[in-house]
């Protein structure tokens, strides 16, 4: 940076008191003071963001310890917290949505970045960069007036029709559910997968198709074992991206999860999600520990989400920056 | 051809054919959305959606006037607070520091960026709401700003950055302070970008729920003023989206057509401003 070059030189060799003056003078100096009042704000507003989540939550903490995430009584009348429920349907939710978000994701990824011509790549990729812009509010009017009355009288029958033996799909078909928010979180995070694994793959050098092709390889073959493999960190970081998105949202899962806290293994059963719990009892917390105990679940979801979100981005930039120097070489 | 050779080549067509298939199911996805919206929506707006406020509840009819005022008021004040706080940080950050500093800040909006939006309205409620004991529209705005930060912030510092070097060197030959160069020279050249970042914050946080469920909270009437809870249209879809009532499920599709295209159309825009070229060329 030439951050560093700009001190008037007409202040010479005075004194360091004199050239900071002169500085002052032309505003550079007050200029860089402001601004860093604004930059540092930023910072400050995240410390005070933590601190809160931590003291917040401190007598949650205290009398709870780790049992809180051991049990599932859940009972403001008695100050009973446990959120073994909510984090249970915070991790399935998330889990079935990146099973079915993954694959979706990164097969549209491939064909956006390997085979789809320059034009059509761009045009769709405009497509899928509007549908992450898609609130989370409309996708939960969707999931509630559209995918639970389809889960209700198609997919959950036919499910349980030939895969009832597992314990997954067993049970009343509610319509909402583990396996609706599922869905709709899958639906809201395959943009992200394949904005990112895109750009990995496009960061993928040309080399190394062109030496797998030469070598006798099909083109898919040249794609799946040379391309995406090079491009693993890349599209690893973006399939953790998709999940602390998944594991964070709120609007969608509450509107068709059915909020009832309990651990079931059947994905048909109505369930909770941290998000969904904060959203429906923070205003409405009877107590102080009820209050605490919901915003040490905020602290929960704060951390997962710091936690692979850094991951992803260390991964992302990692394989982007491997792709772009073996490119140059 | 061997037999072997021939099924390589299958395998290789199919599961091409494939990932065309993903990447069809994936787009149409936006399109269905959108039909079903509009199939919905543009049925049940009407005049009175814009103009009328909310039916007492068991009377069919009214509108969404005050949601539309409301969520007005919260933009605008989460665009005061959050726009000048990026936006100047990110000029710290292009062009004051260097290292440390740079790296702790941009470390904290990344940080910040990433805090899923449940958890921002629970800062500010412990912030904005609790210490006055009432939910109110300076606290959404407050909300819903702090969301603003990171994602100006971090675009502008790049599109700051992407300015070439040269017209920095000559606005400087020509004896311009750093500030003078700044104000003069480098945010003009990537103006276009700036405004790109600032428009596609506007737009995600226009959608964003959760943090007002606690801050501005909701209101059938029309807000008494900055300090008092107000209606906003994301808060009354979910409201109305999950109230028993059939005319209340005609009205959520129809404030989600509205808002649905509010965001649509920003995004657009936006794009459509940074294509018609960033004024300078990256270096």
């Amino acid at each position: 940076m030439a951050t560093t070059t700009t001190t008037v030189p007409s202040a010479g060799p005075v004194a360091g008191s004199r050239s900071f003056l002169s500085r002052l003078r032309d505003g550079d100096e007050i200029a860089r003071m402001i601004t860093f009042l604004f930059a540092a704000s930023v910072v400050l507003v995240t410390v005070l963001l933590v601190l809160e989540l931590w003291q917040g939550s401190v007598l949650a903490r205290h009398k709870f310890g780790f049992n809180f995430f051991r049990t599932s009584v859940w009972d403001p009348i008695f100050d009973q917290f446990g959120a073994l429920p909510f984090i249970y349907g915070t991790l399935v939710t998330a889990g079935v949505s990146l099973v079915i978000a993954v694959p979706l994701g990164i097969g549209a990824a491939i064909f956006l970045a390997e085979l789809a011509p320059a034009r059509v790549s761009d045009a769709l990729e405009f497509f899928i960069d509007l549908l992450a812009a898609v609130p989370s509010v409309i996708y939960g009017l969707l999931g509630v007036f559209i995918v639970v009355p389809l889960m209700r009288d198609y997919l959950q029958p036919a499910l349980k029709k030939t895969l009832g033996f597992l314990p997954l799909f067993q049970g009343p078909a509610y319509g909402v559910g583990f396996l609706t928010a599922g869905i709709v979180l899958a639906i809201m995070v395959i943009p992200y997968i394949i904005s990112v694994s895109r750009e990995v793959l496009l960061s993928v050098p040309r080399d190394q198709r062109e030496a797998a092709l030469s070598l006798g390889s099909t083109r898919w073959e040249a794609t799946w074992k040379v391309v995406v493999p090079f491009a693993r960190g890349g599209i690893m970081g973006s399939i953790f991206l998709a999940l602390a998105r998944a594991l964070g949202e709120t609007m969608a899962v509450t509107m068709v999860i059915g909020n009832n806290p309990i651990v079931s293994a059947s994905l048909f059963s109505p369930g909770y999600s941290i998000a969904a719990v904060i959203a429906n009892e923070l205003t409405e917390a009877t107590s102080n520990l009820h209050y605490q105990s919901l915003i040490e679940l905020g602290l929960v979801l704060f951390i997962l989400t710091f936690v692979l979100n850094g991951l992803a981005r260390l991964l992302i930039v990692a394989t982007s920056q491997r792709g772009a120097g073996m490119g140059n070489a | 051809m061997s037999a072997r050779l021939r099924w390589r080549k299958f395998v290789s067509g199919f599961m091409l054919t494939m990932t065309g298939v993903c990447a069809l199911i994936s787009v149409s996805v936006l399109f269905f959305i959108l039909g079903y919206l509009v199939y919905h929506g543009g049925t049940s707006i009407s005049w009175n959606f814009f103009t009328k406020l909310p039916a007492p509840v068991g009377e069919t009819g009214g509108g969404m006037a005050n949601a539309i005022v409301g969520s007005g008021k919260l933009l605008l004040l989460a665009t005061l607070f959050g726009v000048p706080i990026g936006f100047f940080g990110a000029i710290y950050l292009a062009e004051f520091s260097g290292g440390t500093t740079a790296f702790i800040v941009r470390y904290a909006a990344d940080l910040l960026n990433g805090v899923p939006s449940i958890v921002i309205g629970i800062f500010a409620y412990a912030l904005a709401v609790l210490p006055f004991k009432h939910f109110s529209t300076l606290a959404g705005g407050f909300a819903l700003g702090l969301m603003m930060i990171p994602i100006t912030l971090r675009s502008t510092e790049e599109f700051l950055r992407s300015v070439p070097k040269a017209l920095r060197e000559a606005a400087m030959a020509l004896g311009a302070s750093k500030w003078k160069t700044i104000t003069s020279v480098i945010v003009p050249a990537a103006y276009r970008g700036i405004l790109t970042a600032i428009l596609l914050a506007f737009a995600r946080v226009a959608g964003e729920t959760a943090p007002l469920l606690f801050t501005a909270f909701g209101n059938r009437f029309w807000s008494n003023g900055w300090n008092q809870p107000t209606a906003s249209l994301p808060a009354m879809i979910y409201t109305y989206a999950i109230a028993p009532y059939d005319d209340w499920h005609r009205q959520a599709w129809a404030a989600g057509l509205v808002l649905l295209g509010l965001i649509l159309i920003i995004n657009i825009v936006a794009r459509a401003i940074l294509s018609r070229g960033i004024a300078v060329p990256r270096a």
